[in-house]
């Protein structure tokens, strides 16, 4: 009883602690209106807890230190109140409506994502995040954001990793970040090429399913400029755990710097797409592409984990035609964790992915430059 | 002729058959509750090894102890294992032993189908934990098997799904017979309105699991024929529905969720008033409150998934139907409360667990609340809060609701009295670890720690490091339940027929231990 008691102070203390430190007891408030008002929501419900939690346990401790027989309590015989029946069946209810009120102002706002000012598709994959802008200045730019390739490793490692080099955000790290504009009305739309994944950013107030076929649809606006964390909320595999989110949201001029940024990358990289590429190259440029994209499954060896993700090293695809090879990395496999590529990579980086596939680990079936992709498609 | 009916009446007072085949040939109810409970004890502690393997692999951040897979399948098989293998089975013990004694009957109506319905569970996981040593491990996609993940487990897949299906016709079997044998083998007397509450509880249990076990049997098939027969009920590529899916289990699951409370709400409602010396308060009001919640689980499944995406009109109606279970939840906390008022209390055992129960379940039940502030779960939801919440109604409600029942009954089962020095070292241990294990777990999921996830982020490492002793001590101090129990069964001081001092209803009245057949003559209730 005293433990619970120290418990629940503790709880109480914490309400009123920053939410970022070790030890954090509570919700975080978030940088948006609407985590503020999920907060409110949180502390209101909270309390009204509190308050019944004091009157019902405090009614328990006082009668199971008074009414003990070992201090002489003699059993009273009252088994029935209609009265009491009738008071603690109607009082919670009004507490029930006084609360679902502002629970549902604030639902339907979370739910209304007219109006918005752009829009950024997401999509779940095992276990990384594609973002495709869909309208405005940055139309067009699309990127896949995978856990960073440091923190990866760390994982790999085991019990030998350092950890500390990451400080407080050990797999909360990814190699291109969502990068949206402060100020503006961001409409989300989230599906999933695989299985169900759910996109969760604390500081934005909500998550939300992405559903393989399915199109969700979601809103934040967020007014401070900074790097706001997360992760992948609904189990989704092996790798579940290691599919970071991170948003970095920038003042609208640094946010025009950036979609240029990004556009003249995406232009290099179509121009590079229809050269022919050396062996070198490709090998190199599919190395990175293979372990941020591959490795997850059929792993940095090649090995793979049979029979859920087959090895590559001296298969019979990786060794054998080419077009095959090429037609199930664009199309995947039904039914298996092989996820289409078509739309996830570009003619260069699929063309140097499969090109590795096929000298690595003793295979050895040539190369295939970005036009033999671009024509496959 | 007289020869004929004496070896008829030997035949009719045989006491239990010799040897190991007595257990697996008994039509007896005690025998048969019997081995439930102990099915159940051993799959608790099948679950808990699995729950020490996640709690070791949490207690640091980065992966010390196992791979990502199989620590999704530890998640996956310790639910699977503790809800249909250790709660569901431990209740279906207490009412095979309880229930014909409670109302006055020799025995349960149906019992060879009691012991088919038990039997089956030993092969039913069997087949559910060989699944580990197949090719692509046991199954990693969670206890619901959500689609289209679950498509993707290995070899093992169709020996879940198999296991499922004969875990679900064992309940159904039970179910019926236990229905059938409260409405038609009561003692002269015994009205409806006469029946102790965990009669009740089961009687209205025993409905819900014949509504929803066949709902879950079907969803589980049309899994496994998107597996392996090309249908695509759950794939949106087919033309099908991944969302449906969660539909069709919640509408099992949230029912479900009930059939592990209610019976809990029974014992409490039985071992409360024993110990306070004090009848029941509000016993009408009980019957009532637990046909509402009944009602009520079958409207607000889809709390479980209000992050899909509902229509924002499915999610209020949702929000505003699981907020109203609180209505019913709250009357029964408050009779157990006015039940303890002005009475003259001692406690033992069964009662530190029955408290234990009140007050930790309450706290469950305000996360739960909490829970269902549709926009406050979509912050809480898939979090360790929601780890933390549903621990708090399952270990602290309804698995501490079974060891207060064990405490309770042991020495009416037995003839012989526990030893209580031990039974309350093992309450105070179990509750001090139990709230050093979850509690934190609110913490984490508020900070923003997903739950299923093997490694974590620094800062959630404080948090985890405590949780996880408190799992260790609370693991380790159940061992002290089971040499509990074999040492009272071995022996002690003996019991009396009314055990307690303050306990009524007619399994009382029988010796202790009982006679092999309960009750050969009715009892008359006044």
């Amino acid at each position: 009883m005293r433990k619970l008691a120290g418990i629940l102070s503790a709880l109480l203390v914490g309400a009123f602690t920053s939410a970022n430190a070790d030890y954090a007891l509570n919700m975080r408030e978030g940088v948006t209106s609407t985590s503020q008002s999920v907060y409110d929501l949180h502390m209101i419900i909270f309390w009204v807890c509190c308050v019944i939690g004091v009157v019902v346990f405090g009614a328990m401790i006082y009668s199971i230190i008074n009414h003990r027989k070992s201090k002489g309590a003699v059993a009273a015989q009252f088994h029935e109140s209609t009265t009491m029946e009738i008071l603690w069946t109607v009082v919670p209810i009004v507490i029930l409506v006084s609360m679902a009120i502002p629970a549902t102002s604030t639902l339907l706002a979370m739910e209304d994502t007219s109006d918005a000012d752009m829009t950024v598709k997401v999509t779940g994959i095992q276990w990384k995040w594609k973002y495709d802008y869909v309208d405005g200045d940055a139309s067009g730019i699309s990127m896949i954001s995978s856990l960073d390739a440091k923190h990866n490793e760390a994982r790999l490692l085991g019990a030998d990793a350092d950890l500390s080099q990451f400080g407080d955000n050990y797999l909360m790290e990814v190699d291109n970040p969502l990068v949206i504009p402060t100020g503006k009305k961001v409409r989300f739309l989230l599906t999933a090429a695989d299985v169900i994944h759910s996109w969760w950013v604390p500081d934005l107030g909500w998550k939300k399913d992405a559903i393989p076929g399915f199109v969700n649809e979601a809103w934040t606006k967020v007014d401070e400029p900074g790097v706001y964390r997360g992760k992948c909320a609904e189990l989704c595999g092996k790798d579940h755990g290691f599919m970071p989110i991170v948003v970095v949201a920038k003042a609208p001029e640094d946010y025009a710097k950036w979609v240029a940024e990004q556009k003249s990358v995406a232009e290099a990289a179509a121009a590079s797409a229809d050269r022919e590429w050396t062996k070198d190259e490709l090998l190199a440029k599919g190395e990175q592409v293979y372990n941020t994209n591959c490795a997850a499954c059929h792993q940095a060896n090649g090995k793979g984990v049979p029979p859920a993700f087959p090895a590559l090293a001296g298969s019979a695809i990786a060794n054998g035609d080419a077009a095959a090879h090429i037609s199930l990395v664009l199309d995947g496999k039904a039914g298996t964790a092989m996820a289409a590529y078509r739309n996830l990579l570009n003619d260069a980086d699929l063309a140097a992915v499969i090109s590795y596939e096929r000298n690595a680990w003793g295979n050895s079936a040539g190369i295939v430059q970005p036009a033999a992709i671009k024509a496959a498609r | 002729m007289s020869t004929a009916t004496a070896t008829h009446d030997e035949h009719h007072d045989h006491g239990p058959a010799k040897g190991l085949m007595r257990w697996v040939t008994t039509t007896n109810h005690k025998d048969i509750g019997t081995l439930y409970l102990l099915f159940a004890l051993v799959m608790f502690f099948i679950g808990g090894a699995m729950a020490m393997v996640i709690r070791a692999e949490l207690f640091q951040p980065g992966m010390q102890v196992v791979d990502p897979q199989f620590f999704n399948s530890m998640t996956t098989v310790h639910a699977l294992v503790m809800i249909f293998g250790a709660v569901m089975p431990a209740f279906t013990g207490l009412a095979n032993w309880l229930i014909p004694m409670m109302i006055g009957a020799p025995d349960m109506a149906l019992p060879r189908m009691n012991n088919f319905s038990f039997w089956i569970l030993p092969f039913a996981f069997s087949l559910l934990l060989s699944t580990f040593f197949m090719n692509g491990g046991g199954p990693a996609g969670g206890w619901t098997i959500y689609p289209p993940l679950s498509l993707q487990m290995g070899d093992g897949f169709p020996f879940m799904i198999f296991a499922i299906h004969l875990a679900g016709i064992s309940s159904i079997m039970g179910s019926i017979n236990i229905v059938v044998t409260i409405l038609n083998m009561r003692a002269p007397g015994m009205t409806l309105m006469k029946m102790p509450l965990f009669v009740w509880t089961w009687l209205i249990t025993a409905y819900l699991l014949i509504a929803t076990m066949p709902v879950l049997a079907g969803a589980v098939t049309m899994l496994l024929t998107d597996k392996f027969a090309g249908t695509s009920f759950f794939s949106a590529a087919g033309g099908g529905d991944p969302v449906m899916y969660q539909h069709i289990f919640w509408f099992f699951g949230h029912p479900e969720v009930y059939i592990l409370i209610l019976p809990a709400f029974g014992i409490v409602s039985a071992i409360v008033p024993t110990f306070a010396r004090k009848p029941l308060f509000g016993y009408s009001s009980m019957v009532y409150a637990t046909a509402s919640i009944a009602f009520l689980s079958f409207i607000v499944w889809a709390h479980h998934m209000f992050t899909v995406g509902m229509p924002v009109v499915g999610e209020l109606f949702f929000m505003y139907a699981t907020m109203m279970i609180a209505v019913p939840t709250g009357v029964k906390v408050f009779n157990w409360v006015s039940t303890m008022w002005k009475g003259s209390m001692t406690f033992e055992t069964p009662m530190l667990f029955a408290v234990g129960f009140i007050i930790m379940f309450t706290i469950g039940g305000f996360s739960g609340l909490m829970l269902a502030i549709a926009p406050a779960d979509f912050q809480y939801h898939d979090t360790y809060f929601v780890v933390a919440h549903f621990h708090y109604v399952l270990v602290t409600g309804a698995v501490y609701s079974i060891m207060a029942a064990a405490y309770y009954w042991l020495p009416k089962w037995t003839g012989n009295m526990y030893d209580e020095k031990l039974g309350k070292m093992h309450f105070w241990i179990s509750t001090v670890s139990v709230n050093v294990l979850f509690f934190p777990q609110h913490f984490l999921g508020l900070a923003g720690m997903p739950r299923r996830i093997p490694d974590y982020s620094v800062q959630f490492t404080d948090w985890n490091v405590i949780s996880s002793i408190g799992g260790f001590v609370f693991g380790a101090s159940q061992l002290m339940f089971a040499y509990l129990v074999y040492k009272t069964i071995r022996g002690g001081e003996k019991a009396t027929d009314q055990v307690w001092e303050g306990a009524h209803g007619l399994e009382w009245t029988l010796p202790s231990p009982p006679p092999y057949h309960s009750f050969t003559e009715a009892p008359e209730v006044k």
